[in-house]
């Protein structure tokens, strides 16, 4: 469980520079997918500046599924959003596959995010596009195949989360459960190396939360893809390899990563 | 993938047409917005279809005669003040061996008296010899015999109604007399010519008769000198040789020159231009407004879709190119009912109002890189909406 099969779509390649060494860590012999280091980050200017991460230190390593929970408002969405690329790193380190995103360009940013699948609260899907558009609009991202190739794979893609029957449906067409579903597919078309999820399971009941949380492992698993989830949903925490807890912008390790820490290191 | 390279590129680059489904998934507002633009691009149909047709009437004659170059006197300004010039410069023209035929044409506004109402109104009045050639169109040429009897004038039936039933009068066969410029005349044919600007109505009469109405006339003085070329003869070329012969009492312009500075005269000298070309403009305004409306609402609507599309790797080029497109689609969508409505309107102009009103390429041309600016000004100003698209938002 601990150490995943190397991943097919060259996970580390590169860039595994000092990142890998200093871990020390033996069992991961491929560089990690995520690290931090003292991460800090404020919202706001001058007296209403308030500081909402805080020496914020992580690691994930590939295929690695870890649940991060807390609070709302304790910072658990902006770690997200810096891991992701999506906001500019104030202060520390980041690393995702290698990539310091410190000062990072626009462009590298972008070129990142190609490789990190997101799934948000809500499905986000385009609501003109079918359930198969939507998915191909994952798998267009894909350098050097045909249309139909990408159409092909959204469709395989769409039959794996259980829509084989709903390509042509339109997202007002379908439920909440099988709209993050395809959104589900369409982050995992484009081959993401890492996926990152943010309270998937906050617009379901529980029973289709349950479904979509299971298909997400194991459809990560089965592309050796690092997830980092963010959720609130108890019902859920038993999927993670590790659970890290946050708290007023500081990470807790929780009691179920200790367990799975120790079986990793 | 096995295709072969060439092909490879086309199919690799093949992507959704995401720009053509979000129009075209709110059929509703793609209507509207399909309405707005066509909308303005009729509206610059007609504007600059009456401001074109209004010059092209300023030569209804014009274009009738059957000429390669005219002669006129340097001092004409316009077809409503032609000054005389000496006859023989005409002659002296036939000597270049290109020269094929002359006509001698005079030409001033004179009183007519409506035979019904007696009221005096002014007509034009063309004075020629009834064996020369003078229009175009062969009919003329038995109808130009009548003229051979002094006192006898060809009316123009298409002349406004102002100058009196002479038309119906004569058609029922009455002998219609009236006064014109105190001679007594008698009608005693109809031509079709029709009002142009500097000209209410119009008569054609020998240059005999012409000149017992008009008795000041200079002897050997005319206001026009058609000139007729061999076929093949480059009128330029001609233009060119009669210019440095003649004396600078006259001045040779080529029929379409003739009618291009009549038609100036009146674009410079009246408000029909600006105000034709500024309800063009205000067309062109008004469609702006409509496609920004739209195009804008339609980022604005999608920006969470357009942030997710970030979050995913899309460079935001990609997003641009999306409003883009969609701008061009709207152009293209919105031009073609345009231009088939614009039609219609022109026939419907035409059988109204007797004005030239035409299709031509030069204002379907204008009209489409009008309706080409409108949307993809809009669709730059809308993308500016884009760079509000921040995926971090979106978690």
């Amino acid at each position: 469980m601990a150490t995943l099969p190397s991943s097919s779509n060259g996970t580390g390649n590169g860039t595994s520079n000092g990142a890998a060494n200093r871990t020390g860590a033996p069992a991961a012999s491929d560089p990690p997918m995520v690290e931090l280091h003292n991460l800090c980050h404020w919202y706001g200017e001058g007296e209403m500046r308030r500081q909402v991460l805080q020496n914020v230190a992580l690691r994930i390593h590939p295929g690695e599924v870890v649940l991060l929970t807390g609070p709302s408002g304790c910072g658990k969405t902006t770690l997200l959003t810096l891991v992701g690329g999506l906001r500019q790193v104030q202060q520390g380190q980041v690393r995702v596959m290698g990539e310091g995103l410190e000062g990072s360009s626009r462009r590298l940013r972008q070129q990142l995010r190609r490789h990190i699948g997101m799934i948000f609260q809500g499905h986000n899907l385009l609501r003109c596009l079918t359930a198969e558009q939507n998915v191909q609009m994952g798998s267009d991202l894909l350098p050097g195949l045909s249309y139909r190739a990408r159409r092909d794979q959204a469709r395989e893609w769409l039959r794996a989360v259980g829509l084989g029957d709903h390509l042509g449906k339109l997202p007002h067409d379908l439920s909440g459960g099988q709209k993050q579903r395809v959104a589900i597919a369409r982050a995992l078309a484009a081959h993401p190396r890492l996926l990152l999820a943010d309270e998937p399971t906050a617009a379901l009941d529980s029973r289709s939360g349950r479904e979509v949380v299971d298909l997400l492992k194991r459809l990560a698993r089965e592309q050796s893809c690092a997830v980092l989830m963010v959720t609130h949903d108890p019902r859920i925490l038993d999927v993670a390899d590790r659970l890290v807890e946050m708290e007023d912008g500081r990470l807790r390790a929780g009691p179920l990563a200790v367990g799975r820490s120790s079986q990793q290191e | 993938m096995s295709e072969l390279p060439g092909l490879g590129l086309l199919w690799t680059s093949r992507r959704i047409p995401l720009a053509w489904l979000l129009l075209t998934r709110q059929p509703v507002r793609l209507a509207v917005a399909l309405a707005g633009i066509s909308f303005a691009g009729i509206l610059m149909f007609m504007q600059l279809g009456f401001r074109d047709g209004l010059f092209d009437a300023s030569v209804t004659i014009h274009k009738l005669f059957d000429a390669d170059l005219v002669l006129i006197s340097p001092r004409t300004i316009s077809s409503i003040s032609m000054s005389g010039f000496p006859r023989r410069r005409l002659v002296q023209a036939l000597g270049d061996p290109e020269v094929k035929g002359i006509t001698p044409v005079n030409w001033n506004f004179l009183l007519w008296r409506n035979p019904e109402t007696k009221s005096t109104r002014s007509i034009l009045a063309i004075g020629f010899e009834p064996n020369d050639p003078l229009f175009l169109d062969p009919g003329l040429k038995s109808k130009a015999k009548l003229l051979t009897q002094r006192g006898r004038v060809l009316f123009d039936e298409l002349s406004r109604e102002e100058f009196g039933p002479i038309g119906p009068w004569f058609r029922q066969g009455r002998t219609v007399e009236t006064e014109v410029s105190g001679t007594r005349v008698r009608v005693a044919g109809l031509v079709g010519l029709g009002p142009s600007f500097g000209a209410d109505g119009n008569l054609i009469t020998s240059r005999e008769t012409f000149l017992s109405l008009l008795p000041e006339t200079p002897a050997g003085s005319i206001e026009l000198g058609l000139i007729r070329l061999s076929p093949g003869a480059d009128p330029a070329e001609v233009q060119q040789r009669l210019r440095k012969q003649l004396p600078r009492d006259v001045t040779v312009f080529t029929k379409k020159e003739f009618e291009e500075s009549e038609k100036d005269y009146w674009r410079s000298s009246t408000a029909i231009g600006f105000i034709f070309t500024l309800g063009a403009g205000m067309g062109f305004v008004v469609g702006c407004v409509i496609v920004y409306q739209i195009l804008y609402s339609d980022v604005s609507d999608h920006l969470p879709e357009y942030a997710t599309l970030m979050a995913m790797g899309y460079p935001l080029r990609t997003l641009l190119g999306v409003v883009g497109r969609e701008g061009l689609l709207l152009a293209l969508l919105g031009y073609l009912p345009a231009y088939g409505v614009g039609q219609g309107l022109y026939a419907l102009v035409r059988s109204a109002t007797k004005l030239p009103v035409e299709m031509n390429t030069t204002r379907a041309a204008v009209v489409f890189s009008m309706i080409l600016v409108m949307c993809m000004g809009s669709a730059a100003m809308a993308m500016r909406r884009l760079a509000d698209a921040d995926p971090a938002e979106i978690f």
